[in-house]
């Protein structure tokens, strides 16, 4: 070890606090504004220590929910919460049979599939808007969970991240389930899918808070207030016009909806790192 | 790459990728040839008919001043968000190289804003530099300095581009801490027994040796100020004043879908998905020589 200076080691500490410092403190003062009342958040300056109304703004924001929005944000989370979870099984399941296909396989087109695939990388969301709306709102999806999760399943990353995992998996394994009779489906189902856990797990916590966080989409083609989801309806609280924003209300919301993917990442800090990792090999 | 061994089926693989197909078939492939198509027309207001035009759409487009405009605020925006998110990154990550005790607890502190959704990372910063209720505005006021981001272009830009890259450091800090402790520590002992201080060691070395990550952080960093960073320009500014935060992915969505108009909304689409090839070619290309540096 490279020897170290004591006022450097004190400094290094001071750095980094002053870092989780900065980093945090947007965080805790929404978490201050959420435990106010709104008279006290319009003082100048606001308070910067914890209030007394913790309990009951999340239990109105909840259950209630702010004035310009006729949806409480129980139902909002709901919606998020189908969201990030339709999009995160929905994108593992059909990239994995995509990648079996691919890799098992000698089918004509093969190639061709596998290019049209990648081609999505380079198509998001946000350079095809118009058409893309249109297609989904001619299908009627518009306003519906389907609408919500089935147009961003597709998934060129994902479908790399398989088809890389299952080229280190050994011949032999292929080929003793070749061997003892498995069909393909069953060597798919028994061995390969097993095998894979790990990985799955890692995309899931990616892919669950890609889901939950997604805004663009949401905002497009949700227009019925009970399919908002919870980063909508803050948009929806937070343009009131010249009426006064709930502040207090709007604040629970903005933790709650950083609640869920922050504990994912904080709780599966492990998979989310390799998750992180490999979807960008 | 090709596996050895292979099961036989005529059908059986079109049905296992026949959904990934069909998704990308009906949601990417047909709305971008649509944008593409759409680009060269110029429809009448109603929709009733549309004149072919060739590239008319993107001659007005860049002789529009508004579209002009939109490039620059994209370029100042996503040069800025980048420096900035990577500069503080490489910092921490320096620190947290370097501390014995605690690198882990930092580690969890630090990467957590990842999981913050860039729509829920501007109204986060939107509350702290709210003219009227902001506790930042409030204390800027009282050194003297007059916020009001909703009336000034610079402060507006301000704004937008500390909240991308807020969120942004996070995913920086990850992948140069991962860096660093990839390089070996006997290179760096060598260099303190022939006397290079603790600066002249990250100069030298450490830092020639990041390069790969640096790189593709930065094509990173661009992407998502490109792209992903809609939702906080949508919460924070919606593009204004005057279109001084008017990046190039909220102008689409806003003459597309504000505006209504069909062809300069497509001609932008077919813009962006230009620079995103671009970026793309670039990644891969970039990440193949990663493998073996």
């Amino acid at each position: 070890m490279v020897g170290t200076r004591r006022w450097l080691v004190v400094l290094t500490h001071a750095v980094l606090v002053l870092g989780v410092v900065v980093v945090a403190f947007p965080i805790y003062v929404t978490f201050v504004a959420s435990s106010h009342t709104l008279s006290d958040l319009l003082q100048s300056p606001m308070p910067l220590l914890p209030g007394a109304e913790l309990v009951g703004n999340y239990v109105h924001a909840l259950f209630t929910g702010a004035r310009a929005v006729g949806v409480p944000v129980g139902q909002m989370m709901l919606n998020s919460l189908v969201m990030g979870l339709g999009i995160a099984i929905g994108k593992i399941a059909i990239s994995m049979l995509a990648a079996f296909a691919i890799v098992y396989f000698r089918f004509p087109l093969r190639m061709l599939f596998f290019w049209m695939i990648f081609i999505t990388l380079m198509l998001p969301v946000e350079v095809r808007i118009l058409p893309t709306y249109k297609v989904v709102s001619d299908l009627g999806m518009l306003d519906t969970y389907a609408g919500l999760t089935i147009p961003l399943i597709a998934s060129a990353t994902a479908t790399f991240l398989f088809r890389q995992f299952f080229m280190t998996v050994p011949d032999e394994l292929a080929e003793a389930a070749r061997v003892d009779g498995a069909g393909p489906l069953r060597f798919f189902w028994d061995i390969l899918l097993p095998l894979s856990r790990t990985n799955m797990a890692a995309l899931f916590v990616i892919l669950f808070i890609y889901g939950w966080n997604q805004y663009l989409w949401p905002l497009l083609i949700t227009t019925d207030e009970s399919m908002y989801t919870i980063l909508i309806g803050i948009n929806r609280m937070l343009s009131v016009g010249d009426e006064q924003a709930e502040w207090q209300i709007i604040m629970a919301t903005t933790m709650l909806a950083m609640l869920p993917p922050v504990l994912v990442v904080i709780f599966m800090q492990r998979l989310f790192v390799k998750g992180l990792v490999e979807t960008e090999k | 790459m090709e596996k050895r061994v292979v099961f036989r089926n005529r059908v059986l693989p079109y049905i296992l990728v026949a959904p990934q197909i069909a998704v990308t078939l009906v949601f990417f492939i047909w709305p971008a040839s649509q944008a593409l198509y759409q680009s060269v027309l110029i429809e009448d207001p109603f929709g009733l008919s549309s004149e072919f035009v060739w590239g008319e759409n993107f001659v007005e487009l860049f002789g529009d001043p508004w579209y002009l405009q939109s490039i620059q605020v994209t370029a100042v925006f996503s040069v800025s968000v980048a420096l900035l998110a990577l500069t503080t990154a490489l910092y921490l990550a320096v620190q947290a190289d370097r501390v014995i005790r605690g690198a882990m607890a930092y580690k969890t502190l630090l990467v957590w804003p990842y999981a913050v959704a860039p729509a829920v990372a501007g109204v986060l910063w939107l509350f702290l530099f709210n003219p009227t209720l902001g506790i930042v505005a409030y204390a800027l006021r009282k050194l003297g300095y007059d916020w009001n981001h909703l009336l000034d272009g610079r402060q507006a830009m301000y704004l937008v581009v500390i909240a991308a890259a807020w969120k942004q450091i996070s995913y920086n800090f990850l992948f140069f801490l991962a860096g660093m402790q990839a390089i070996p520590r006997s290179l760096i002992e060598a260099a303190a027994i022939d006397g290079a201080g603790p600066a002249r060691r990250f100069w030298t070395i450490v830092f020639p040796l990041l390069t790969p990550t640096t790189f593709f952080l930065v094509v990173i960093n661009v992407v998502y100020a490109f792209f992903d960073t809609f939702g906080i320009i949508h919460q924070v500014t919606e593009g204004g004043p005057a279109g001084a935060t008017n990046i190039l992915v909220y102008k689409v969505f806003r003459d597309g879908f504000i505006g209504l108009d069909l062809g300069g909304s497509a001609a932008q689409s077919v813009v962006l998905m230009a620079i995103v090839i671009g970026l793309t070619v670039i990644q891969f290309r970039y990440i193949e020589r990663k493998v073996h540096y």
